[in-house]
């Protein structure tokens, strides 16, 4: 049932899309094969378009009760060998929390995407925001590590659903696309390559025969290969602490921190090849702007403005969010007199910014409402704060 | 020395998981044994099966049986199951879980899940209160019954389960208690060879933490019960089927014939893959 045509699975050429579709179309792309889901503004078109064309790829579109069960269907169907994702937004992605700990602890490759809307609660679901960075890292409950990325462009919608199954398929994590309302409505040019021009990983899977396979048992990469349901090797998984053999150990400290180190490690020590930024007019900079999504556009546009009065400017945009590029943040600190962080929320990666710059001065822009930051605003911070 | 022969049944359990967590008296073990007879007696495929559970006692018997299997979060088992029987309709997909864990926190997924009649085979043990947290009150526990958080007794109606499976178009109900190991292997059986979403209850004992509490202190008292008061009303009204003190109306409530969700989704996708080729 899932042997069709490459043609029809990869849209390659040039197309006028929304990042809902784009993101849609990445995902099928990447080899995603199954699609639960639950109708949520501003993502709902990436169901929507999932309902459309999973079917002609021989992959399965689902509509789930809720975002409980959406997650929870996700896991099991990468856990029956299919590359598996979920679309939502803010009050979905809370409902999504607890199982999405469950993939984490699991190890089952999947990519949420969060489309974030205004919140707490429901908030405004047709308005964009921000503010899901700290429930992206830290809402599920426990100690634990996951991988987001945050797209600017409509073409990296596209772009970035395909590298988030790729993370989350080579270290066997919950990926998650932190896109916000605005670049997942927006209209744009998105160039599809060819098959062959796109990378795709798939999960590694086990080189021993079933009777010699631990389900949990590190690589040197701290990632343990993956069977799947169906495949004879007869594997026992749990949400509970568990050691080698998938077998519950809930009594056991050298079981917990084992595990729970190795769950943080596989992610922490790979953190160099995971993190993805991008650096613009940095090497002579005084002062930069780090920021993400579509702040970063109006960002840029501040930054080459403020060129164009002999200020001085870079921007570091984010596309890696967690792990978060420390890393990148406390060099570009060492060179520069000020960092200035605009974001749609009331204060959240600056405080990452902020623990990384160390002594630098940083200052934050926050906006809550219908509208981004405007150029004018970032550009305004950045003169204010060269003088 | 004599070699100690193995038993006709350790190949369908994970002996390194033994010795179980469930109390002297527990039905869960005797659910599990009528599971793995059915399994036996079937001759099934163990690489095309895959239990799934949630959390509680009974939780742990996806662990105990030797096939691939899933011990989800609390609630959840048919929501994973359902991604497990898509992602691969040809396997056995059996979810075996507690009255909680199905019908309180994942109430939701078992109603929606036999409404799309998806091919899960659901086995409920109803032992009517939440036993590994200590007993407290739980979606089937009966009026006035005495649990940890009902100790004036319980104020709240129970869900009859079999009429909630009917209603919400299961096809394959039924009901046994632990006490009926026949019927309730033969039932298992039934429900493993038959499409659809499928359901039995297992009326289960839990003297430990119920019982003590409801003057039947031991498994053997909470088995006299179920021996004095059930009562075989096959493909009686679902509605009808009691649980009381006096009476447990038990038998196979439902057996209707009606096309599976994956069945449905696999002719569509085929559907338009020829249309597309055209």
């Amino acid at each position: 049932m899932l042997n069709m045509t490459k043609k029809l699975t990869v849209l390659s050429g040039v197309h006028f899309m929304s990042g809902d579709i784009a993101c849609a179309e990445g995902a099928i792309a990447a080899g995603c094969k199954f699609f639960a889901g639950y109708p949520i503004t501003p993502a709902t078109e990436i169901a929507e378009h999932m309902a459309l064309r999973m079917p002609e790829i021989g992959g399965i579109y689902l509509q789930m009760e809720d975002e409980i069960a959406s997650m929870a269907a996700v896991i099991g169907a990468s856990y029956t060998g299919l590359k598996a994702m979920t679309a939502t937004s803010g009050p979905g992605f809370s409902l999504m929390q607890e199982n999405i700990g469950l993939a984490t602890m699991t190890e089952a490759p999947c990519v949420i995407v969060n489309v974030m809307r205004g919140g707490p609660s429901t908030g405004q679901p047709t308005m964009p925001g921000q503010q899901d960075v700290m429930q992206a890292r830290w809402g599920s409950h426990g100690d634990y590590e996951i991988i987001a990325l945050t797209p600017s462009y409509v073409q990296e919608m596209f772009d970035l659903i395909v590298e988030a199954f790729n993370l989350s398929e080579t270290y066997r994590v919950p990926t998650i696309l932190l896109a916000d309302e605005v670049i997942a409505h927006m209209w744009g040019k998105v160039v599809i390559p060819p098959p062959e021009g796109i990378k795709v990983v798939n999960r590694k899977k086990p080189n021993v025969p079933p009777e010699k396979y631990l389900p949990f048992m590190p690589d040197d990469d701290l990632v343990p290969p993956m069977a799947c349901f169906g495949e004879g090797f007869r594997f026992h998984a749990t949400g509970l602490t568990h050691d080698e053999h998938g077998y519950p150990q809930t009594q056991s400290s050298e079981a917990q921190t084992k595990l729970v180190r190795r769950l943080c490690d596989k992610i922490r020590k790979n953190a160099d090849k995971i993190i993805r930024v991008e650096e613009i007019m940095l090497e002579d900079a005084d002062v930069v702007v780090i920021t993400y999504g579509i702040v970063a556009r109006a960002a840029l546009s501040a930054v080459r403005r403020a060129r164009e009065n002999g200020i001085k400017a870079g921007l570091l945009r984010l596309i890696t969010l967690w792990p978060f590029p420390e890393r990148h943040v406390a060099k570009i600190a060492e060179q520069v007199n000020m960092i200035i962080v605009p974001e749609m929320n009331c204060g959240q990666m600056v405080r990452e910014v902020e623990r990384a710059a160390k002594e630098t001065p940083v200052v934050f822009l926050p906006k809550l409402g219908e509208e981004p930051h405007t150029p004018t605003e970032i550009f305004e911070a950045i003169r204010r704060n060269s003088q | 020395m004599i070699e100690e022969p193995a038993h006709p049944l350790s190949k369908y359990l994970r002996a390194a998981m033994m010795p179980h967590i469930w109390c002297s008296g527990c039905g869960n073990g005797i659910i599990l044994n009528c599971f793995v007879h059915a399994l036996n007696e079937m001759q099934m495929n163990l690489d095309e099966l895959v239990v799934v559970s949630g959390i509680g006692c009974i939780g742990r018997i996806a662990g105990y049986i030797n096939v691939d299997s899933f011990h989800t979060t609390h609630g959840r088992p048919i929501a994973f199951a359902t991604g497990v029987k898509l992602a691969n309709p040809k396997l056995e997909v059996v979810v075996i879980s507690g009255d909680g864990d199905l019908f309180a926190i994942g109430g939701n997924h078992f109603i929606h899940a036999a409404r799309r009649n998806i091919g899960i085979k659901v086995i409920c043990a109803n032992n009517f209160n939440y036993g590994m947290t200590g007993g407290q009150q739980g979606p089937t526990t009966p009026l006035e019954a005495s649990t940890a958080t009902t100790p004036y007794g319980n104020i709240e109606h129970p869900f009859n389960l079999v009429h909630l499976a009917a209603a919400s178009g299961a096809t394959y109900v039924a009901r046994w208690t632990t006490l009926h190991v026949r019927q309730l292997t033969q039932s298992i059986k039934k429900m493993l060879q038959k499409e659809g979403f499928c359901f039995i209850e297992v009326v289960s004992p839990c003297p430990e933490i119920f019982g003590r509490r409801n003057r039947m202190r031991s498994g053997l008292e909470m088995m006299k019960w179920f021996e004095k008061a059930s009562v075989v009303e096959n493909f009686s009204d679902p509605a009808k089927a009691e649980i009381t003190p006096e009476k447990i109306v038990i038998g196979e409530f439902v057996e209707i014939e009606k096309v599976t969700y994956e069945r449905l989704l696999l002719d569509k996708i085929a559907k338009i893959s020829e249309e597309r080729e055209k």
